[in-house]
C-alpha cells in the first residue's frame, strides 16, 4: 500500500506548489492513473514515491514505512520505473538493459539470464532481439523493453510516466491491452501518469484527477467519475461524451434485462400479436423455459391460430453478459428492431434494447 | 625545386640521419616521449573534474572560462614564462618548461569537451538510471563516461595531436624532440633539413591522428550511431584549435 499523506511539493523559486497537501492512498495490486492537464503535478507526485524528487512537506509511505527512512537508491531498487521518454541504454544491448537492476542487486549470471529470457516472453519480445541495441527497434518494442527493465527484479510497486506516449494510437491500445493482461498474471501496484482520459479509464481500477496545482479534484473507479463527476473541472475534463465512454466500462451482467417479445410455445396468435405491439416490433421470439427457439415475423403468421408449427430463424448477434453496452449498443442499433439477444452459452437470458441503454448513458 | 626534393630524399636515405643520439629515431623517441607525457598528465588532471562537474551539471562557466585561457596564451609564451621558474626551482632547461608549456596547451579542450561531453548526455538516461536505482558513481561510471566515451576520446585525441605539433617547440629550450632539425636547421642554414624536419613533425602528427582513429573504432562503442535521441554527439564543441 502506498500512502501519500498531505504532501506538498514547491520548487525553488517558484511562488505556487506544483503539488498542495495531496493524499491518496494506492491500494496493493491494483492500478492508479494519475491523469490532468499539462504542469498539474502528475510527474511530480510520481517521482516524490521513489524520492526522484523530495516533497515539501507531508509523508508518503510504502506498507506503513516512511520512504525517507530508506537509502533513495535501495528504495528504487525495490519499484519498477517507466519514463516516458523511456531511456534504454543506447551503449547496452537489451539484455543488457534488461537485466540493469538484477545486475545491481548482484545476481548471479545464470539467474539473470532465466529472469531476462522470461521477461522477453512476458512482454512478447522475441529472443533474436535480446542482442540487439536500442537504436535497432521499433518505438512499440522500445516501450515493451522499458517496461520488461522495469520489472526486471519483480518490484512490488511500477511506476509508469506516460510510458506509452512515444507512440502512435494504433501501437498504444496494443501496449494497453499487452499492460492489462500482464496485470492480470503478475498483480502489481501500478502508479500510472498519462493526460489522455481515455486511456486513465481504460487502464485504471481508479482514476485520480488532478487540476494545476496538484489539487485532487476526484479518485474514483472510472465507472464512477463518468457516472458522478464531482465537480465541473472533472466533467469538463471528462468530456461531453463521458455518457457514452461509461458504455464500455458497464457490461451487459450489471444491469436488468428485459424479457423482450417472447411468448412460449403453444401461444395463440392473437396474444402474440399482443405482446409484439407491446414491444413496438413486427416480431416475435419463442421461448421454452429458458432455451431460445427463434423467432418469426408477424406476416407469416397470417392465417393461423397459434404459433406452433411456424418457421424460427435463429437469432445470428448472440450477446453474453460479459459483453459491455457499448457492444451491446453497436449489436442491437444493428438490428433493425433495436433490440438484442442475450445469452449464456445456450441459456437465453433476455433481451437489450436502445432504449434501455440510452437511459444508462443520461443517468 | 626539382633538386631541392632530390635533396630531401637524398637526406632521408642517408643512413647516418636515421641513427645515433641526434638521429631520425632518436628524436622521434625524444619527441614521442614527451608529447606522450604531456597528454597523459594533461588527461589525468583534466578528466577527473570535467566528469564530476559534467555529472553535477555545473560549472558550465568555469569550463569556458578554462579554454578561454587556454586559447588566449600561446605555448610559446608559456615556455617563456616555464623557462626561469624552472630553472630557479632546480629543474634545468630543456625537459620541464617544454612538459609545463604542453600540458597547459593540452588541458583545456580536454576539460572542455569532457565537461561538455558528459553534460550533453541525455538527462532521460541519467533520470532511468537513477529511477532504477544507480548510485551517482554508478550513474557515471555506468551511464555518463560508456555514452560520452566518444566524445572524451575524440577530445584527447585532438589535444595529442596538437601536443604533437607543438613539442616542436621543445628544441627552443634545449629538449631534443623532432625540432632540433628544424631549429639546427635554421642555425647553419640549411634548407633540406629544416624542410625535412617539417615533415617529420607532421608526419608524427598524422600517424597520431591515425592511431587514435584505430583505436576508437576498436573500442569506443559508436554511441552516436546507437543512440535513441539523435545526436548526442551533434552539439559538442570541437576543440579549438591552437594558434
Ligand atoms: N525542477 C523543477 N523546478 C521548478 N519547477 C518545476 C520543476 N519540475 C516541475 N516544475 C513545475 O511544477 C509543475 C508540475 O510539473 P509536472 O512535471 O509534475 O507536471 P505534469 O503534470 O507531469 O505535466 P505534463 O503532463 O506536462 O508532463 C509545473 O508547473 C512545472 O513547471
Ligand atoms: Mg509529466
Amino acid at each position: 500500500m502506498i500512502e501519500l499523506t498531505e504532501v506538498t511539493k514547491r520548487f525553488r523559486g517558484t511562488r505556487a506548489p506544483a503539488v498542495d497537501h495531496l493524499t491518496l492512498t494506492i491500494t496493493d495490486g491494483e492500478v492508479v492513473v494519475l491523469v490532468g492537464p499539462s504542469g498539474c503535478g502528475k510527474t511530480t507526485t510520481l517521482k516524490m514515491i521513489n524520492r526522484l524528487i523530495e516533497p515539501t512537506s507531508g509523508t508518503i509511505s510504502i506498507d506503513g514505512v516512511d520512504v525517507t527512512g530508506l537509502e533513495p537508491h535501495e528504495l528504487r531498487r525495490g519499484i519498477g520505473y517507466v519514463i516516458q521518454q523511456i531511456g534504454l541504454f543506447p551503449h547496452r544491448t537489451v539484455r543488457e538493459n534488461i537485466a540493469t537492476v538484477p545486475r545491481l542487486l548482484g545476481w548471479e549470471q545464470a539467474r539473470v539470464e532465466r529472469r531476462v529470457r522470461e521477461l522477453a516472453e512476458i512482454t512478447d519480445l522475441g529472443a533474436d532481439m535480446l542482442d540487439r541495441y536500442p537504436s535497432e527497434l521499433s518505438g512499440g518494442q522500445r516501450q515493451r523493453v522499458g517496461v520488461a527493465r522495469a520489472l526486471a527484479a519483480d518490484p512490488p510497486i511500477l511506476l509508469m510516466d506516460e510510458p506509452f506516449g512515444a507512440v502512435d494510437p494504433i501501437v498504444r491500445a496494443k501496449l494497453q491491452d499487452e499492460l492489462l493482461e500482464l496485470q492480470r498474471r503478475l498483480h502489481k501496484t501500478i502508479v500510472l501518469v498519462t493526460h489522455d482520459i481515455d486511456e486513465a479509464i481504460r487502464l485504471g481500477d481508479r482514476v485520480a484527477i488532478l487540476s494545476v496545482g496538484g489539487h485532487l479534484e476526484q479518485y474514483a473507479p472510472p465507472e464512477e467519475l463518468l457516472r458522478a463527476p464531482a465537480n465541473d473541472f472533472v466533467a469538463d475534463f471528462l468530456g461531453s461524451d463521458r455518457g457514452i465512454k461509461r458504455l464500455s466500462l458497464i457490461r451487459i451482467a450489471d444491469i436488468d434485462l428485459e424479457p423482450g417479445p417472447v411468448v412460449p410455445p403453444g401461444t395463440d396468435v392473437e396474444r402474440a400479436r399482443a405482446v409484439m405491439a407491446e414491444y413496438d416490433t413486427d416480431w416475435v421470439a419463442v421461448v421454452e423455459g429458458d432455451r431460445m427457439l427463434g423467432w418469426v415475423t408477424d406476416d407469416r403468421l397470417d392465417g393461423r391460430s397459434t404459433i406452433d408449427g411456424v418457421d424460427l430463424e435463429p437469432f445470428l448477434t448472440r450477446l453474453t453478459p460479459d459483453d459491455t453496452l457499448e457492444e451491446a449498443l453497436d449489436a442491437a442499433i444493428s438490428s433493425h428492431t433495436a433490440i438484442a439477444a442475450v445469452f449464456d452459452d445456450e441459456r437465453f437470458l433476455g433481451m437489450i434494447t436502445v432504449e434501455r441503454i440510452s437511459r444508462e448513458i443520461v443517468r | 625545386m626539382i633538386d631541392f626534393l632530390g635533396d630531401v630524399v637524398a637526406w632521408f636515405l642517408d643512413p647516418a640521419h636515421w641513427l645515433g643520439s641526434g638521429g631520425i629515431l632518436g628524436r622521434t623517441w625524444e619527441h614521442v616521449q614527451i608529447s606522450a607525457f604531456s597528454t597523459v598528465a594533461a588527461a589525468l588532471v583534466a578528466l577527473p573534474p570535467a566528469i564530476w562537474m559534467g555529472h553535477r551539471r555545473r560549472g558550465g562557466i568555469v569550463a569556458v572560462a578554462v579554454v578561454n585561457i587556454g586559447r588566449a596564451i600561446p605555448s610559446f609564451a608559456i615556455i617563456a614564462l616555464a623557462l626561469p621558474i624552472s630553472i630557479r626551482l632546480g629543474l634545468g632547461l630543456g625537459f620541464w618548461p617544454t612538459f609545463l608549456a604542453l600540458f597547459a596547451l593540452a588541458l583545456p579542450p580536454m576539460f572542455t569537451n569532457t565537461y561538455t561531453g558528459i553534460a550533453e548526455v541525455d538527462p532521460a538516461l541519467v533520470e532511468a538510471a537513477r529511477g532504477m536505482g544507480m548510485t551517482e558513481s554508478q550513474i557515471t561510471t555506468r551511464v555518463e563516461i560508456p555514452v560520452a566515451a566518444p566524445v572524451i576520446v575524440t577530445a584527447i585525441r585532438v589535444s595529442a595531436v596538437q601536443v604533437v605539433a607543438t613539442a616542436t617547440l621543445a628544441a627552443l629550450v634545449a629538449w631534443g624532440g623532432l625540432g632540433r632539425f628544424i631549429i639546427d636547421g635554421f642555425a647553419i642554414q640549411d634548407n633540406v633539413m629544416v624542410f625535412a624536419g617539417g615533415l617529420l613533425v607532421a608526419g608524427l602528427a598524422i600517424a597520431t591522428e591515425l592511431g587514435f582513429a584505430a583505436f576508437e573504432r576498436r573500442f569506443v562503442p559508436s554511441t552516436a550511431s546507437r543512440s535513441t535521441s539523435e545526436d548526442l554527439l551533434a552539439d559538442v564543441t570541437v576543440a579549438p584549435q591552437h594558434g
